[in-house]
């Protein structure tokens, strides 16, 4: 009786439909919850990578803080307002796909294989009383060895120091890629700089930086057994920095 | 009545342990270890996921094929997996951030699937799930005890809270995952030492043998 075809697939049919009801059903109604909680690791990221986090407090009186501005990546323009749309919900990884608000990117140009690039960016300012910037934070991504890292990077108010650099999410492998979390080696990047004349020049090397080494604030130590993860983040630092990222709207703010 | 639940729920704790005696679910223990407060809730999940599995299992068990059991069997531990994993992100993203794929991967657990073979289709829903609970219970007690020794004498916490004088260097090798190996070898020898049943009975005799050689006997070596 149990053992009939008929059976077999009525009973299979059965579970299968109440266990695709309990899932969806808990997927949708936890869903606002798993979306703040996203939110917040993102932002929690964004305070680390500046180096003001502090973990007793909560994230959102702490990201008031930020001032948060567009950037125009052609013009290195920073915008107040971009066709109206709420900043704090803007996402440009979402804009990034979103028909006419992106640039393919040419081959030569798009040294983080990201394809294309959203036309305006998001980044957070921190000023002090005097309406100095004293660190601005920047949001960088792209490929490693399995997947697109995406991170921030915070710099300090030369607009060429690395004050700090953290990832929210990619998908490297634990132990060997995976240790782009690592504080250690997060550490290694602060006092780090971007700019030598002009040219991005800052790269994660193979093996770990000579100190006597002129060059050497523009090295960073490679991640073991990760060759292909650590280019990923010297190409994504190429491209960020480079023209069509944010080069021109840190050289504007060190001119002004 | 009573006395025979006792028996299922504690049955698993020390005298059918799941992790010492049978050896099953030692990946998740060698991985989620290094710190309590991720083992605690990778224990809470798996013994929920055991626990109500078996239950689920069992209720409908005269009612599933045997030519379909395997794959009914693993819907619906998938399914509670799922859950578990929702819930997690919704209510400790940080933990399950951390618990990064193990969460996924009780699905291949095999103290789940080997519960809901060897106990839940056979028998009633309320021993099934107190079956599930006391083996959920059996793998808690031993990662909490190695996530114990590692995170303490790893890197001188528990729970994230100091312990040790900050003046600890921390071992680490037990923050590396092969230390749980070692960790749970040990546990074996001590409940192995005093539990001499659970001993198992060698695979291979060595032939009688004469421990001194014996120089008289001449053997040709051609």
């Amino acid at each position: 009786m149990n053992e009939s075809v008929m059976r077999t697939i009525f009973v299979a049919f059965l579970v299968c439909l109440f266990c695709s009801m309990l899932v969806s059903y808990a997927a949708v109604s936890l869903r606002e919850d798993q979306l703040s909680n996203k939110l917040n690791d993102q932002r929690t990221t964004i305070l680390e990578a500046a180096g003001i986090y502090n973990a007793n407090e909560s994230v959102e009186s702490q990201f008031q803080s930020l001032t948060i501005k567009f950037i125009n990546f052609e013009t290195g323009e920073l915008l107040d307002n971009y066709e109206g749309i709420d900043i704090n919900n803007y996402d440009q990884v979402k804009y990034s796909r979103k028909e006419g608000y992106y640039t393919l990117l040419s081959e030569d140009e798009d040294i983080a294989t990201l394809r294309r690039k959203e036309n305006i960016g998001k980044i957070y300012i921190l000023e002090n009383t005097s309406n100095e910037i004293t660190k601005i934070i920047l949001p960088i991504r792209g490929y490693g060895l399995w997947g697109t890292l995406y991170g921030y990077i915070a710099l300090a108010g030369d607009f060429n120091t690395i004050e700090g650099l953290e990832f929210y999410d990619h998908k490297e492998t634990p132990g060997l890629g995976g240790e782009v979390d690592n504080p250690t080696w997060k550490k290694k990047w602060i006092g780090k700089k971007i700019y030598d004349n002009n040219n991005v020049s800052l790269e994660v090397i193979k093996g770990s930086v000579n100190s006597q080494d002129d060059m050497s604030i523009y090295k960073v130590d490679g991640l073991s057994g990760a060759t292909i993860t650590s280019r990923g983040v010297t190409n994504m630092i190429k491209f960020w920095f480079s023209d069509s990222g944010y080069k021109k709207a840190l050289q504007d703010l060190k001119d002004a | 009545m009573l006395k025979k639940y006792k028996e299922i729920l504690l049955k698993p704790l020390i005298d059918e342990n799941p992790i010492t005696l049978q050896i099953l679910g030692i990946c998740s223990a060698l991985a989620v270890t290094s710190n309590l407060t991720v083992t605690l809730i990778m224990c809470l999940a798996l013994t929920s996921v055991v626990a109500f599995s078996n239950l689920f299992i069992s209720i409908i068990r005269n009612h599933i094929p045997t030519s379909v059991r395997i794959i009914i069997q693993m819907t619906i531990i998938a399914s509670l997996v799922i859950l578990v994993d929702q819930i997690l992100k919704a209510y400790n993203y940080e933990i399950s951030k951390k618990l990064f794929v193990f969460v996924g991967l009780i699905i291949t657990n095999c103290i789940v699937m080997g519960r809901a073979e060897a106990f839940a289709m056979k028998e009633k829903p309320l021993p099934s799930f107190i079956d599930g609970l006391g083996n959920g219970l059996g793998y808690s007690i031993i990662l909490i005890g190695v996530a114990i020794i590692r995170e303490l004498f790893g890197s001188g916490t528990l729970a994230g809270y100091q312990i040790m004088p900050l003046s600890y260097p921390g071992n680490n090798l037990l923050l590396l995952p092969p230390s749980s190996f070692i960790i749970i070898g040990l546990m074996i020898w001590v409940i192995r030492s005093y539990k001499k049943d659970q001993v198992e009975d060698k695979d291979f005799k060595i032939s009688d043998h004469e421990v001194t050689p014996n120089y008289e006997k001449k053997e040709l070596n051609v």
